[in-house]
Parts: structure tokens; sequence; C-alpha cells
């Protein structure tokens, strides 16, 4: 990649990443909910199954009171594996993007700015740098903003081919040339002599299998590792283009944004979960990662072993909306409908189900299977969430004085994050936030390592001390 | 400095603790989540005791040496005392949990019971503690370089890398006993933890004369191992069956 093009490299694909990544914090949002739910809603299903086929909803309020201490204890027994289930893929992507930035300069090395922050921070005093790397988070987020409102307004004006185009081409941007630039770079850092032709023969496959297995059905794993790698390619990008003070000041803001838009009544995103949950339709499930496969509902057969042949993974981002009309009208991943009832229900109070709803309990696989297979009750993370955290241990290791102490200290400090948000998930059985819990611990452990504990450490393993 | 040298220090440091994470920890989420919990607290504690020590510096004379390494020595002597301190209320945090697990479990005992959670915690405090120690080592260590080049010991990795391993199965022991002193109520269990920690870093002053740090860490290990070991059901007898690959009545298995 030369020079020059990598500076254009910013121009282009800037609108794909900021709607991209508007898309991830809004997603990110909406299936951060959407996972709050899913905890407290399978489970509730589980126990609810066997007396809302056909039944009036307002029986399963009373049923899941009954069955809450037993919720509870498969809530935690669940909780427990979920974190992990959650734990793995958020560590796998953080160690992508780590040894990215110590392995490929080209992360680290600054080669101009995104236009979303067009303040520079190389000026001559602190307070200068202070002012524009606050307008430079002001921006961008604004730009986040308008595109989450923009998104809603699509939405809610029933524009879903623009949406779904929107998707298309941020994915086909992500997979293809920003996996080129990386794998380019992956190549001189190592002094790879590749050819062209090679490398777009490999560029080719990555992209199509990658687009087929994000967009329609592929093996559960390969989805998860694809997911994986565009949140870590994703992450780099906002790594080396963000300067640093923005680049924290971003990650703060960010996080306030996603606390007030998913728990304020006229947040964007709320509103956006409302609108889907009226019109009884899944969101699109764009860049979202599932730890498990979800019933197909028109699979829901008796024998176990056919549906677990038959399974097929969550997050298709047009294949939902295309298989709603395809196939049977409640054809959602089960799971998305029975939440936005149990959502509905828990926010409005219990309402009589409509013929819609119903069809959509009754097509859920039967109580018998999920009883047997409660491992199979995913958790779902929007991979905005997984971004940021990215970027905030990215960051960590390219520029702390601390450095693996400093990147530690946050990798630990973000799972934990993380643990209590799902904690407070099984506690409240309401829609929370992923990012700010974490973020803020990660920040703290940031500012508080780099310049408390590195300094002693230092001097410690200096005299060989231990403490 | 080499890979060898990496490789070698990476897996004197870590190679049991990751053996002991792999075959008994990572199968379970709970202990996982203990674990990582547990590596937290420890973190808290040290992050705790360096803004102390910061503070301390701050306020003193950079150039008075002697009392810039007095004020290191207060800052590992405090920071000790706040690990302990933390240790006992992760405890707290973990008695309460096993009551809520305790409470809505179905049949009324908890999946996990407080001494592994113990060993766990032990573990975590252990890994985080030798991970903070030896990591930034470990990276120079792949580097170019000479070792002791202007007079300091030449073993200064080898010799970390042990002491971080004696210090991980320490904290594992020390995680055992500390939760069973608070269990049964038995304070002299828990300063005995206390004063093993205190001696073990104030052993570590004598570096770079490691024959007078590394061997009684490791003696003190030894003690600990079998206090841990004796306190948490064992016997002499149980020893030798596992040894002799006996199982009560079966044939010859490979005793847990």
């Amino acid at each position: 990649m030369s020079e020059e093009s990598e500076e254009s490299v910013p121009l282009l694909p800037l609108q794909q990443e900021s709607m991209a990544s508007a898309l991830f914090n809004t997603d990110q949002n909406d299936n951060s909910e959407r996972r709050r739910h899913d905890n407290s809603e399978r489970r509730r299903n589980d126990n609810a199954e066997s007396e809302t086929n056909g039944q009036p909803q307002s029986n399963v309020q009373q049923v899941v009171e009954q069955d809450e201490e037993e919720d509870e204890e498969l809530t935690l027994k669940y909780g427990a594996k979920h974190v992990i289930m959650l734990f793995v893929p958020v560590t796998l992507c953080m160690v992508v993007v780590v040894a990215t930035i110590k392995s490929v300069s080209f992360y680290t090395r600054k080669d101009g700015q995104l236009i979303y922050t067009p303040f520079t921070e190389e000026t001559e005093t602190v307070g200068q740098r202070a002012l524009n790397s606050i307008l430079n988070a002001a921006i961008m987020i604004s730009v986040i903003i308008v595109m989450t409102i923009l998104l809603v307004v699509l939405y809610k004006y029933r524009c879903y081919k623009v949406i779904h185009g929107w998707l298309i081409i941020s994915s086909l941007l992500l997979l293809f040339f920003f996996s080129f630039i990386y794998l380019g770079e992956v190549f001189k850092t190592y002094n790879v002599a590749m050819d062209y032709i090679t490398v777009a023969l490999m560029i080719w496959n990555f992209g199509v299998v990658g687009m087929i297995c994000i967009h329609w059905k592929g093996p559960l794993r390969l989805q998860q590792a694809y997911l994986i790698m565009i949140s870590a390619l994703m992450a780099l990008v906002f790594i080396k283009y963000l300067p640093e003070w923005t680049a924290w000041l971003i990650l703060a803001v960010i996080s306030v944004y996603d606390l007030i838009a998913v728990l304020c009544p006229k947040g964007p995103l709320r509103m956006l979960v409302e609108t889907a949950q009226e019109r009884n339709e899944t969101l699109f499930p764009a860049l979202i990662y599932s730890s498990t496969m979800i019933w197909l509902v028109n699979m829901a057969e008796e024998d176990p072993e056919a549906q677990r042949k038959s399974k097929n993974s969550t997050y298709d981002k047009k294949a939902p909306a295309n298989r709603t009309q395809n196939e049977d009208a409640d054809a959602d991943d089960g799971g998305f409908s029975q939440e936005w009832q149990q959502q509905r229900d828990n926010r409005i109070g219990p309402i009589e189900s409509t013929p819609e709803s119903r069809a959509a309990v009754q097509a859920l696989p039967s109580n018998s299977q999920t009883s047997e297979d409660p491992e199979e009750r995913g958790v779902k993370l929007g991979l905005g969430d997984f971004i940021f955290y990215s970027v905030l241990v990215g960051k960590a290791s390219a520029t702390a004085s601390g450095d693996w102490n400093t990147t530690l200290a946050c990798f630990v400090a973000i799972l934990i994050g993380l643990c209590l948000t799902l904690l407070l998930l099984a506690i409240f059985k309401k829609a929370l936030p992923a990012l700010p819990i974490s973020i803020t611990f990660g920040l703290v452990f940031y500012f508080a390592t780099d310049n408390l504990v590195q300094p002693f450490m230092d001097q410690l393993a200096f005299h060989q001390f231990y403490i | 400095m080499t890979l060898a040298v990496f490789f070698g220090c990476t897996f004197i440091a870590f190679g049991p603790a990751f053996s002991l994470f792999i075959f008994t920890i990572a199968r379970d989420p709970l202990r996982i989540i203990i674990l990582i919990a547990g590596a937290f607290f420890w973190l808290v504690s040290l992050l705790l005791s360096s803004l102390i020590w910061f503070i301390a510096v701050k306020a003193s004379n950079p150039q008075d040496e002697q009392l810039q390494k007095g004020l290191l020595i207060f800052g590992v002597m405090f920071s000790v005392l706040l690990q302990e301190a933390f240790r006992f209320l992760y405890y707290k945090l973990l008695r309460k949990a096993i009551e809520g697990l305790v409470a809505l479990s179905e049949d009324g005992c908890s999946p996990i019971s407080i001494q592994q959670m113990a060993y766990v915690a032990g573990v975590g405090f252990g890994l985080m503690s030798g991970a903070f120690s030896m990591i930034n080592l470990l990276a120079d260590s792949l580097g170019p370089g000479t070792v002791g080049i202007h007079g300091d010991s030449q073993l200064y990795f080898l010799t970390s890398a042990f002491m971080t391993m004696v210090l991980i199965f320490l904290h594992t022991f020390w995680g055992i006993l500390f939760f069973h002193g608070c269990e049964h109520r038995r304070w002299w269990e828990i300063a005995a933890v206390v004063i093993m920690h205190l001696t073990v870093s104030g052993l570590s002053f004598c570096n770079p004369l490691y024959v007078g740090s590394l061997v009684p860490s490791y003696l003190l290990m030894v003690g600990a191992a079998a206090w841990a070991y004796l306190l948490s059901g064992g016997s002499a007898q149980n020893l030798r069956r596992f040894l002799l690959c006996l199982r009560s009545g079966a044939s010859p298995q490979p005793g847990s």
C-alpha cells in the first residue's frame, strides 16, 4: 500500500467507519438490551413455554414469579457460563489487537487523522491541545448521534433496503478493504514477498466467506471468528487514526452516551427498540456476536437431534428480514420474538397476546428440548462493545509507559466490568448498556496504573524487591 | 537474552500456575470468574498502595537515596498489609456470594465450596502478582542486551522467575490458610499468613544475595503447602494412597 493511498484511506471509508461505529453503537446498545433480556427471557422461556402455548401472556407472569427462585439459581448457573462465553471472544479480540499493535508498526504510526477529528493535537500549549481534543470528541460524538438518529428515522419510516444496503457496504469495506491493508502491513512487517495474484485470491476468499458467514449461514465458530476479526480491524483503525487525548475523551463520552441512550425514555436507541417491539419484528441483527446458535423456528421438530443438526446461527443482517418474508411469519430466531414479548410485558405489563405472538410462542421449540439443552441458551454482545474494549486495551498497549502492566490491568478491569454488567442484568432484568462500567474501570485503571503503579513497580524491579 | 531465556523464564515462573489453571480452574466458569475477581482485588490493593507510595515520594526529596529506599521499603510493607486486607475483603465478598448461591439453589447447597473459592482466590492473587512482577521482564528478555553488564547479578532473570513461581504458590496457600482462618475464627492463622507474607517480602530486600531470599522463601512455601494440605483435609495416609495410585477399594487408578 503506497503512502498516498494511505492518506486517502481516511477519506473514503470514513463515512463507513462513522456509520459503522454508529451502527456498532446502536446495535451494540440494542443488542446489549437484547442481550440483557436474552438471559432473563430465555430463562423465563424455560418455565413459561410449557404454559404459554396458546394461552394468554398473563399466566406467564405468575408462573414466572413463582419460579423466580429457581430462575435466579439458573441465572447464576447460566450467568457464569454466559460470562465465560463472553470473556473468551472479548479476550481473543483484545489479544489480536494487542498482538497487532505490538508487532505491526503501521498502527502506531501517525498518518493523519479522520475528518471527524479535524483538530490536530500537535499544538504548542497543553491548553490548546486539551481544547482541540475536546472539540474532536464533540464532533465525533455528534456524528455518532446524528447517525443513530438517522438510523432510527430510517427504521421508523421502514426504509429497510437503505439500512440493509448500508450494512452490506460496511461489512464489504471491512472484510475486503481493511483486511487488505492489514495483510499488506503484516507482510511489510515480516518482510514477506508476495505477489498481487495470491493476495487477490486470499482477500477474495476471505471476504466472500466472511460475507456469507456474517450475512447468511455458516458454521458458528467461523462466524464468531469473522466477527472478532472485523471488530479487531475496526478497533485498529480507531487506534491508528484517533490522536491520544481525543481517543480517551471519545471513550469516556461514548460510555456516557451509551448510558443515556439506553436508559433514558427518549433515547434514540430505546425508541428504536420500542418501535421494533411494536412491529413485533427483530431489529436488524447487524453486527451482534452470538455465542450459540438460534433455533430456526420452522425447524422446531420434536427430535432434538434433528434440531441440533439443523441449527443455524444468529446474526444474519438481512437474512431474518428475508426469512420473515419467505418462511413463517414468526420465523424469527425464536429468541427475538419471545424476547420482545417478554420485554413488552416487563415494560407495559401483561397484555393479551396477538395471534402473531401466540403463534410465535407456539412455534418455539417445545419445553422438552429447551430444558434438555440449557447450554444452547446463548448470549449476544454487540460488536460495538468489542470494538471499544479493544480500542481501550490497544491504546493502553500502544502508548502506555507501563506497557504490559497497564495492558494487563486494563484487560482485567474490562473483564470485571463485563462481569458486573452481566450481574446487574441478572439482578435488574432490564436493558442495561454494556460500555459504561467496563470503560470506566478501564480508564481508571489505565491512568492509575500508568502514572502510579508503573513507577512503583519500576523501582521494585530495579531493586528486585517483591510485594 | 534470547528466546531461550524468554521461554525458560516464562515456564519457570508461570508453568505450575498455568497447569493449576488448566487442570482445576478452566473447566468451571464460576471458578474462572472468581479467579479474575481475585486478580482484580489484588490489582486494586496494588493501586492503592502505589498511590500512597507515590504521594510519599512526591512529598520527599528525590535526591536523597537512603530516604527513597526507605520509602520504597515502607511502600512494600504497606502494600503487603493492604494485599492481606483486600484478601479479607474478598473473603467477605465470597461469603456473601456463597450465601446467595445457597439461598437460590434448589437443593440448598452451593455449587462451589468456600475451600474451593479460597484456592481459586489464592491462585488469582498469585497469578496477578506474578504477572505484574514478571511480564515486563519477560518482554525485555526478548530484546537485545546483556544481563549484569554493569556489575549486577547475571542471574537476574532466572532468580526473578523462581521468585515469581514461589510467590504464586505462596499466594495460593495463603489463600487457603487465610480463608480457613476466617471461616473458623482462628485469628492466629490469619496472623501467620500476614507475618509470612511480610517475611517473604522482607527477605527480598536481601537481593541480590539470592541465597538469603530464595531459599527461605522456598522453605516457607513448603511449610505453607503442608499446612494448607492438612487444613484441606489431607493427611499422610491420603498422600500415600495418592502416590501409590490406590483408590478406596477400586482398581488402581490415579487418586484425585
